[in-house]
């Protein structure tokens, strides 16, 4: 093997043609007060290419029930894809909506059981009748906790301080719209391999509805 | 019985002529000769309560149960033969610890139903098997509130507020119509049910039985539990006073 050594994906032969393509990301959820809001960049990258500027990372499970997607972009839409059937058949047993933490339940599952081959860190947001909104953090490892805020990816890193010093529970609507949208715009413009329009979904007992916000559009922040 | 058989009752793959399954039959009537379990369910829980024959002096007080915890909210009373209803709970409480480690929350009752009386069911369908001799009460007290099915060994179920399975379901489905059972909390069930037992009990035929209450309810914290030590000294004593009164008022008739 040749030495290792970055050439920041100049060369023709170098990382970004044979690169995973992964979703070096930054994602969130957020309870408020009526349901939940799931928000993501739309950068997917192989190496330092920008495979898609687009990308939506919010991923329907079922009508209720999203994933924020972040690490590999095939192993996450996969178990994605895995846990929506197990889903839809358990909904049609029970009679009803399988509840959020049900569904956390069935990605930690996976993430766990397969740990040692995926790459893939997710947050499970969703509006159930027993507990209305909610939000699961999957990370790497298999792991499962609920929480009222949770962020992840790449650029989560940067914005720790900005979410805890923000986040107040039982936030309005729009109120939280701000805080996700100025959260993401943060982490975006620190974190390299994040970037793009941020997408929003706010669920709630009537469904989701989803929000895009242009880059030209991003609220500003000091760049130095 | 012997002639109606005629054949077609040897086998639980087949049906005689006139559409019955004589095997599912029989094990109906192995139900009808076990004794008498009812389940109640108020408004804030279900009150489950069996007479338990005894049929030896020289059988331990206490052993041999008809009444299961299946999961914390959820409890199973049978009625028939106690081997084949053990195999059940056995079935139940791995349906439900299963759902559970599967989906991270406890099982919803009516989905526990299903489940127990499809198996059930599956047991009436093939030459090689016998169905279950029991009939069961699945009871619980969870996040849908309180709710309560029996199943049959034909593996047909219903959903009930008031039911009874065994020697006298009949005298005491009547007792229970008389109850106006969605206004009424369990501590009021509960004597009730010893009531009910106590009442349907036949001292001619059965000397000798034991009393089994359980209940699930907020005084019991949703957990499916043994009616506690006072609560059910209480309720046999009004059992018990009830039976006198009524054989009194019985002599003064005569």
């Amino acid at each position: 093997m040749p030495p290792v050594t970055s050439d920041y994906g100049m060369n023709a032969e170098s990382d970004w043609m044979n690169a995973a393509h992964s979703t070096g990301t930054s994602i969130m959820a957020a309870e408020f007060n009526g349901g939940v809001i799931i928000g993501a960049d739309s950068r997917t990258t192989t190496g330092a290419y920008i495979a898609n500027r687009v990308t939506d990372k919010l991923t329907k499970v079922t009508d209720h029930i999203y994933c924020c997607r972040s690490g590999s972009a095939a192993d996450t839409q996969a178990i994605a894809d895995i846990v929506a059937y197990h889903l839809s058949f358990h909904g049609m047993e029970l009679g009803e909506e399988p509840l959020v933490e049900t569904g956390a339940a069935v990605f930690r599952e996976l993430c766990y059981n397969y740990r040692d081959s995926l790459m893939a860190g997710i947050l499970v947001a969703g509006w159930d009748k027993r507990k209305g909104g909610q939000v699961y953090s999957i990370p790497i490892g298999g792991m499962c906790v609920r929480q009222q805020v949770s962020i992840g990816g790449s650029g989560s890193s940067y914005v720790y301080g900005y979410v805890d010093a923000n986040y107040k529970p039982n936030m309005s609507k729009e109120e939280c719209v701000k805080f996700i949208t100025n959260t993401l715009a943060l982490a975006m413009s620190r974190d390299g391999s994040s970037g793009g329009v941020v997408r929003l979904g706010i669920i709630t007992e009537e469904g989701i509805e989803r929000r895009v916000v242009l880059g030209d559009q991003l609220p500003k922040f000091f760049e130095g | 019985m012997s002639s109606i058989g005629t054949g077609y009752d040897l086998s639980a793959s087949q049906f005689s002529p006139d559409g019955r399954v004589f095997q599912v039959e029989y094990a109906m009537k192995a139900v009808e000769n076990s004794g008498t379990v009812i389940g109640l369910r108020g408004k804030d829980g279900v009150v489950l309560a069996a007479e338990k024959l005894v049929m030896s002096k020289l059988h331990e007080p206490g052993t041999n149960k008809r009444i299961f915890n299946v999961d914390r909210h959820v409890g199973m009373a049978f009625s028939g033969l106690i081997a084949d209803a053990r195999q059940i709970v056995d079935i139940a409480r791995r349906e439900a610890a299963n759902y559970r480690s599967q989906y991270g929350v406890s099982i919803p009752l009516n989905y526990l139903n299903d489940r127990v009386s499809m198996y059930m069911h599956a047991y009436t369908l093939y030459s090689a098997v016998r169905p279950y001799g029991c009939s069961v009460i699945l009871a619980s007290c969870g996040e849908e509130g309180p709710t309560m099915y029996t199943i049959d060994p034909s593996g047909v179920s219903y959903g009930y507020h008031g039911c009874a399975i065994g020697k006298a379901k009949q005298s005491a489905k009547t007792e229970i119509e008389k109850l106006k059972l969605s206004g009424m909390t369990c501590r009021e069930l509960v004597k009730e049910a010893a009531k009910i037992i106590y009442l349907v009990h036949d001292e001619l035929k059965d000397k000798n039985f034991e009393l089994e209450l359980s209940w699930m309810c907020e005084e019991s914290g949703g957990r499916h539990e043994k009616v506690p030590e006072h609560v059910f000294l209480e309720a046999e004593k009004a059992a018990k006073q009830a039976m006198e009164a009524d054989s009194d008022s019985d002599t003064e008739d005569m």
